[in-house]
Order: structure tokens, then sequence, then C-alpha cells
């Protein structure tokens, strides 16, 4: 009797096996709107550049997906917790995050970019001209990295979660400047009348990177073969004219 | 616990180094100056508004009960919102003196949290009054008191007394409120925490570190009213406790 349990088991193991790897199911998560790389068009669907990348990218793996819909604060949270097994959201790798998750090699990278009101006239690389100024920037992402890190203690920074909070309060005055990802003001700041882009962009980290569970190495390992195969045969590049004018691929 | 055992455990900590530290402490003493300014401002306009509020005549006391019923019928985060960022839209604002004070982040959320206090603590002082026995307001006027004597001698005495227990309630609630300020760039004690939890994704150290740091403050607090009420109400103690 037991050894015949035994045996069953381990057929239904192997049988298990078989099948997950004929169909693999994975539940990405996306924070939305994140124009124009994950956001809702005007019939509701979730569609931008990380959406496309991330249905090509399941067709490349034979792959059975399902899109998830998370706010930025729960991200890391919601993928160690088994709420989804992959993070396309524009992730950034960093070493902290590293620390936590598994990241694909880089699939995009966007430089931060410096924004502000027209008169606005100073060289935001010369501190003593950034003296005493408010510099906005998102709470967590590269850019607050980098602000915090070279300019604390000349700028005042404000950190914001939500990049329209932040460009309200630019608008409103309260904000000098801000260096937000490049794509997001431009969709945000440079569609409003008055503003301009007032720094040359900075390439900041190593790009964003589809964040996984440690464990999940295979997942990982097939991930990595298909943003490559992605990478080579033109389809990613289709899908990079579809949304941006410039340059992102890494 | 040594200090030296301190030490050794920051040391080895990547969150709670000594710059971590000092910023939830900068949060504390942001979110204490925020609490303890609008709860006195508030405190101050609320006596007059609830003896105005039991005001016979509606014309005196409609207003007060509008003021009241709008802020004590609306969440205290939207609030904020229209305040911090509603003024910020008004048409040339920016050049008025007015700038000056609601540029900064600090006296909106002031300002949001003292009328919403003063809400709820006008509603809790006015339900002291009105509870006032009959006996002890027939007993002052049979002594020639004045109306204006009556409520200082019999009426908002007695009435303290019977809030007190309410308005610790109302202080507590304001302390934990006062954790939305963080979404308007405010770095309190839940801002402090939300920019460590963005900078190392360790929600549990982060978040279980700002909760205790509220509890102390909530201990602080309820002690202060603990003494508080017994002296207010040692008449009501049993004879030889």
């Amino acid at each position: 009797m037991k050894k015949l349990m035994i045996a069953a088991s381990c057929a239904l193991a192997m049988f298990a096996a078989g099948t997950q790897a004929d169909e693999r199911n994975l539940r990405i998560a996306f924070d939305v709107p994140y124009e124009p790389f994950e956001y809702k068009d005007e019939n509701g669907e979730l569609t931008g550049f990380e959406v496309d990348l991330a249905a090509a990218m399941c067709e490349e793996m034979k792959a059975d997906c399902e899109f998830v819909i998370q706010a930025w604060d729960g991200m890391i949270p919601g993928l160690l917790a088994r709420k989804f097994d992959l993070i396309m959201s524009s992730m950034s790798i960093t070493e902290e995050r590293a620390e936590r998750v598994l990241f694909s090699e880089p699939y995009y990278n966007t430089p931060g970019g410096w924004f502000g009101p027209d008169s606005f006239n100073a060289d935001v690389t010369d501190m003593g001209a950034m003296k005493g100024k408010t510099v906005g920037v998102q709470r967590g992402t590269t850019m607050d990295t980098f602000v915090t890190e070279e300019m604390s203690g000349v700028v005042t920074i404000k950190r914001y979660t939500t990049a329209d909070d932040m460009v309200l309060d630019l608008e409103g005055q309260r904000l000098d400047v801000v260096f937000v990802d490049y794509p997001v003001g431009e969709q945000t700041v440079l569609t409003k009348k008055g503003f301009k882009e007032v720094g040359e962009p900075v390439k900041l980290g190593e790009g964003v990177g589809v964040a996984m569970r440690k464990r999940d190495k295979d997942v990982a390992e097939e991930v990595n073969a298909a943003l490559r195969k992605l990478k080579e045969d033109g389809t990613y590049d289709a899908i990079m004219k579809k949304y941006f004018a410039y340059d992102v691929k890494v | 616990m040594p200090p030296d055992f301190i030490a050794a455990w920051l040391n080895k900590n990547d969150i709670f180094t000594a710059m971590t530290i000092m910023e939830y402490w900068d949060g504390m003493v942001t979110t204490v100056q925020l609490v303890f300014l609008c709860l006195i401002i508030g405190l101050v306009f609320a006596v007059p508004l609830a003896i105005l509020r039991t005001v016979k005549n509606p014309f005196v006391s409609g207003p007060v009960w509008l003021y009241t019923y709008l802020f004590r019928g609306t969440p205290l985060l939207i609030q904020l919102y229209i305040i911090y960022y509603g003024v910020a839209q008004i048409p040339g604002i920016q050049e008025t003196f007015w700038w000056e004070i609601f540029r900064e982040p600090f006296y909106p959320a002031l300002l949001a949290f003292t009328l919403n206090t003063c809400a709820y603590t006008t509603e809790i002082i006015r339900g002291a009054i009105i509870s006032t026995p009959h006996g002890e307001i027939e007993a002052a006027k049979a002594y020639g008191m004045n109306w204006f004597m009556r409520m200082r001698r019999i009426v908002l005495p007695s009435a303290a007394r019977r809030a007190v227990q309410a308005y610790s309630n109302e202080v507590i609630f304001m302390l934990h409120s006062s954790a939305i300020a963080s979404v308007v760039t405010i770095v309190d004690l839940t801002g402090a925490a939300r920019n460590i939890y963005s900078r190392f994704y360790a929600p549990f150290d982060a978040f279980i570190f700002v909760a205790l740091c509220y509890m102390v403050l909530t201990f602080i607090l309820v002690f202060a009213f603990r003494k508080l009420e017994n002296h207010l109400l040692r008449h009501q103690r049993p004879v030889g406790s």
C-alpha cells in the first residue's frame, strides 16, 4: 500500500511538472497610470510599452499570463506575498531592491529629466545656483536617490507619492523644479503651457528590469532568454517605436 | 539593555542607523508640534463656539451648527487636499502675502487640522454644557448670578469635568489623524517612515518602529489625561480611596 502511494505521488509530481513545463501561469503586476509605460486607454484596456512588451514576452515564453494592477507602495511586498509573480512596472534595478528581489537583465533605461517653469534659468548642475531651491521628486525613485545623495543640504527636497501631486505643486509654484523620469515629465509637465526642460537629462543606474522572487531562478532564466530574443528579432524595436520618439533600449 | 549592546545592534543593522533614527526624531518633533498647536488653537476657539451653539437664537447657533456639520461630515484627508491643493489653484494667490503662509505645507495642514479638531471639540463641549443639571442653574439664579457669572462659575467648570474623558479621545484621534500630513510632503513621523521604507523596502521595520513611536506618544497622553481626570473628578471618588 505504502509503495503504491509513493508511486502514485511520484506519478502525480511528474504529471504536475509536465504540465508546468508546457504552460506556465504567470501573474504580472503594473502600477497604473504611468504613461506611456502602463495606462488604460479610452476603452479602459490596459496598454503601454511595458504591457505590450510583457504580452510579447509571455508569447515567447509560451506562458499563460494574467495582468494585475498594484499600487507602487505595495509592489515588492505583494510580490513576496505571492499575490503575483513578476513586476514589470518600470522598477529600476538598485542594490537595495536587489537584496529583496531577483532582477532580470535590464529591458529599458530612461534618463531623469529636469523640468521647471519658463522663468527658471539656473544651471541644475551648479550647486551655487541651485542653493535654496525647492526640488520635487517621486519618493523612492532613482531620481530621489540622486538628489538625496548629490544635493541634500543645498536644495530643499520634497518627496511625492504620485507624479500628479508633484506636478500640481510645480504649477502652484511650491516647487522651483522637478527631477522626474524623462517620459513622465514629457507627458505631465511639457504638455502644460509655461513649462520647459531646464537641464540635460541624466542617465541613472542600470535601467529597469523584471523583478521576481529570489527563489524563482528558473523563471528568471526564461524571462532573460525571451527578452534577449525580442531585442534581437525586432519585436522590441517595433513596440518601442509605438511609444517613444527616442531610444530607451539597453 | 546596556548601551554598547544597542550600539552593536545599530552597527550591524542596515535600517536603524544614526541617520534614520534622526529622521524619525525630526518627524516626531514635527508631529508633536503640529498636533499640539492644532489642539491648543482648536480648544481656544471651541469653548466660545460651543457656548454660541447652545444659544436659542438660530441665527447665532445655526452658523456654528453648519460649521461643525461640514467639518465632521467630511474626511480630514479631503479637507487637507482642498486646503493644500485648492488654495494653490486660486488665480493670483502667489502674488499676495497669503502665499508666504500657504507655500509651505505646514500651515495648510495646521489650518485643516485645527478646523477639524475645533469642530469635534465644539460638539463635545456643547454636549457637556447642555447636560448641566437644571438644579445647578436654578440654584445659581436663586443666588442672583447673571448669565455671564453662571457660565463662568457653574456651567463651564462642571462641563469641563464632563467633557474631559471624551476630549481625551479626541486628542488621541487627532494624534493618529496627523499621520495624513505626510501626503502633503510634510515629513512627520509617518512621512519619515515612508521615506525610510521607500529607501530600504523593509515595510515591517520602518512601519512597526513608527507604530511604536505613536504608541509611546499615546501612552504619554493617556497618562497625562488620567492625572487630569483624577484631579478634576476627585469629588467622585469613593470616600477613603
